[in-house]
């Protein structure tokens, strides 16, 4: 399949009063054509600034960013802030977990909407705002011709999340990146949203991201999985053999510490001790060694290397684990 | 043991909390009253864990609120350990409060910035001038002990050195202080990670048992309230549809409602993979709720009768009660 997005060694760091925090380290991932990837991780992990970075996003002087991001041949990371918001919208979109604050609150829904098809697609007013209900009622909005004289603040929280998914997909991009999409929304319109936002990638044709720390959510919807942990991927799989076959003993700890539906009720749960490393501080060997059952002296002062195992498999750990190792 | 000591220790399977047809009303400006909670009653025993669950808006939060007394109910009952808190007030109500205490989903935001984390857990007794202060300090290392926090690490430290894992920790040590009889938690661990989050759920777990509580125990999350409730109450709009036990609510639910959420639920398996949304749209507003029955707006099975008339709790099996007129059998 082809590779979309080529990201190859992307480190990430912040400037802050307490020293340098690297919040995102050595990370090499592709996107391939069509596909759904998940990157799943605990708050802290580094996915939202991975994604975020890779989109050019996050910029400025206090970000330190090393590595490199293609989208096909084009590198991202040092393009202008002109060249990149060139790419926004067009090439690769975005929607965010909290729609309130990513809609405009004193806009209408039609303006603020058919704006963004003026600049980018060069549309009229007039094509733009019948492009608009187009977009609407593509994301099963009921009466858009009354919905965009609306404000968001009329919208319930669902219906603001199905307009910015109409509003990233109404320029055709390429690459979708949905950070943390439905953590926002009650359990019911979350299986909708996701319902719909799978069938409009089908129809469009579209690369996509699930940023997320919903492992119940990458499980139905994700081709591929990525596990983040300190601002590291930890493991990197088709879905199935993840869920099937954790190599990583963090990922096999965090789908014990799901609750599911089908346990027994009342018995103890099973947890994961500790909490993820400080990323300011510099700590040598693994970095789930402290909180890892089978950890080793070796894995205490040794770091790990991302292990590539074929068949699209990755790890970073010394003792993977179903390898008899 | 004293006879005053036995009166005071309720026995488990004893009726501790009973709520009676509780009304939590706020009133709008434009839109008119909002009744956030419509006549729910409910019972909690001694010793047992109930989890209320349901979606934004459908009232879980305002009902703890209410049996807290924490806003003013319109009308109905709150008896506790055979204490009407629903009509103290004052200094009366004051003086009843430390048999229930509660704690946040934000636990972070709910404990005092510029206070320790011994102050913090101590502040309740010596409020309440409990004990000798070398008796206050013996009862902080316990509790702090008993939430797996070392108190000679963590106890001159401040609420903003500490993770939202920590601060929950805090939280649950400073509610439990006064020895509650019932501990309201309300979304405790909706704002934690996964791994920690059963962290919390055991620690919760473990103090009730040690501590012989009580919990009402509010989260929109199924998963959640599975593992750590003896009774479910599901609502919707302000409204109870279903009672019934952790499993049933999973393998049988009686109410087109619980079925709908039960059925949303991502699971983490692919092979299972996706499921298809099964309710469109979303709950109306609860300021203007619809007639007869609040969910027939997106049921499936809805008649006529259910517009017209509204249904009432009924039981459709043992210790499953559901208020529909075309129940799932």
């Amino acid at each position: 399949m082809k590779t979309v997005l080529a990201i190859k060694d992307l480190g990430v760091a912040f400037d802050t009063d307490r020293g340098t925090l690297n919040a995102v380290r050595g990370v090499t991932l592709d996107l391939r054509s069509g596909e759904c990837l998940g990157v799943v991780g605990e708050s802290g992990s580094g996915k939202t600034v991975l994604w975020r970075t890779a989109m050019g996003l996050l910029r400025g002087r206090k970000v330190l960013r090393t590595g490199s991001v293609k989208l096909h041949d084009n590198e991202l990371l040092t393009m202008s802030g002109k060249e990149i918001r060139s790419y926004w919208g067009t090439k690769i979109a975005m929607v965010f977990q909290d729609p309130m604050t990513t809609l405009n609150p004193v806009r209408r829904i039609g303006s603020q909407f058919s704006e963004a098809l003026v600049k980018r697609l060069g549309l009229s007013k007039k094509e733009a705002a019948a492009q608009t209900i187009e977009m609407l009622r593509k994301v099963r909005l009921a009466e858009p011709e009354k919905l965009v004289r609306k404000y968001p603040l009329q919208l319930s929280g669902g219906m603001r999340q199905r307009v910015m998914i109409a509003m990233a997909i109404a320029c055709k991009p390429e690459i979708l990146l949905a950070d943390e999409p439905t953590t926002a929304l009650d359990v019911t319109v979350q299986a909708q949203v996701l319902e719909l936002i799978s069938d409009l990638r089908n129809e469009f044709g579209m690369s996509m991201v699930i940023v997320t720390h919903d492992l119940g959510i990458v499980a139905g919807y994700c081709d591929r999985i990525a596990v983040m942990y300190a601002g590291e991927i930890v493991e990197l799989a088709n879905t199935a053999d993840l869920f099937a076959n954790p190599r990583m003993p963090y990922t096999e700890a965090l789908l014990n510490s799901i609750p599911k539906l089908t346990d027994s009720s009342g018995a103890q749960m099973r947890s994961i001790e500790g909490a993820p490393p400080d990323p300011v501080s510099v700590t040598k060997g693994c970095f789930f060694a402290p909180r890892c059952s089978y950890a080793t002296d070796r894995c205490r002062n040794e770091h790990p290397d991302l292990v590539d195992a074929g068949n699209g498999r990755m790890y970073r750990c010394f003792f993977p684990m179903g390898t008899g190792k | 043991m004293s006879t005053v000591d036995s009166a005071n220790k309720s026995r488990v399977g004893e009726v501790l909390l009973r709520v009676e047809d509780l009304i939590v009303e706020y009133k709008g400006s434009r839109s008119g009253a909002v009744q956030a909670v419509a006549g729910v009653s409910f019972e909690i025993k001694s010793g047992e864990t109930v989890a209320v669950v349901g979606e934004s808006g459908c009232g879980k939060s305002s009902l703890a609120k209410g049996v807290m007394q924490l806003v003013e109910t319109k009308s109905g009952k709150v008896v506790l350990d055979g204490t009407e808190f629903s009509s103290l007030k004052g200094e009366e109500l004051r003086q009843a409060r430390p048999k229930m205490q509660m704690i946040f989903q934000d636990s972070v935001a709910s404990l005092d910035p510029h206070l320790t984390v011994r102050a913090l857990v101590e502040q309740p007794m010596k409020v309440w001038h409990k004990g000798t202060e070398a008796e206050r300090k013996a009862k902080v290392d316990e509790l702090l002990r008993s939430v797996n926090l070392d108190p000679e690490i963590v106890g001159n430290r401040k609420p903003t050195e500490f993770s939202g894992g920590q601060c929950q920790r805090v939280s649950i040590a400073r509610a439990l202080s006064l020895e509650p009889k019932l501990l309201v938690c309300d979304e405790p661990v909706s704002s934690l990670d996964v791994s920690i989050q059963s962290q919390i759920l055991n620690i919760i777990q473990n103090m009730k048992k040690r501590y012989g509580l009580s919990l009402l125990f509010i989260s929109h999350d199924l998963s959640v309230v599975r593992a750590i409730s003896d009774r479910v109450i599901v609502m919707y709009l302000g409204k109870i549809c279903e009672v019934s036990t952790p499993q049933k609510i999973v393998s049988s639910p009686a109410h087109h409602y619980t079925r709908a959420l039960v059925a949303s639920v991502p699971v983490p398996d692919p092979k299972i993979g996706r499921r298809p949304a099964v309710i469109e749209g979303e709950p109306p507003s609860p300021a203007n709720p619809p007639s007869g029955c609040r969910f027939r707006t997106r049921c499936a099975a809805a008649t006529a009768l259910c517009a017209e008339q509204e249904p009432q709790l009924r039981e459709v099996s043992l210790g499953q009660f559901v208020a529909c007129h075309h129940p799932i059998v």
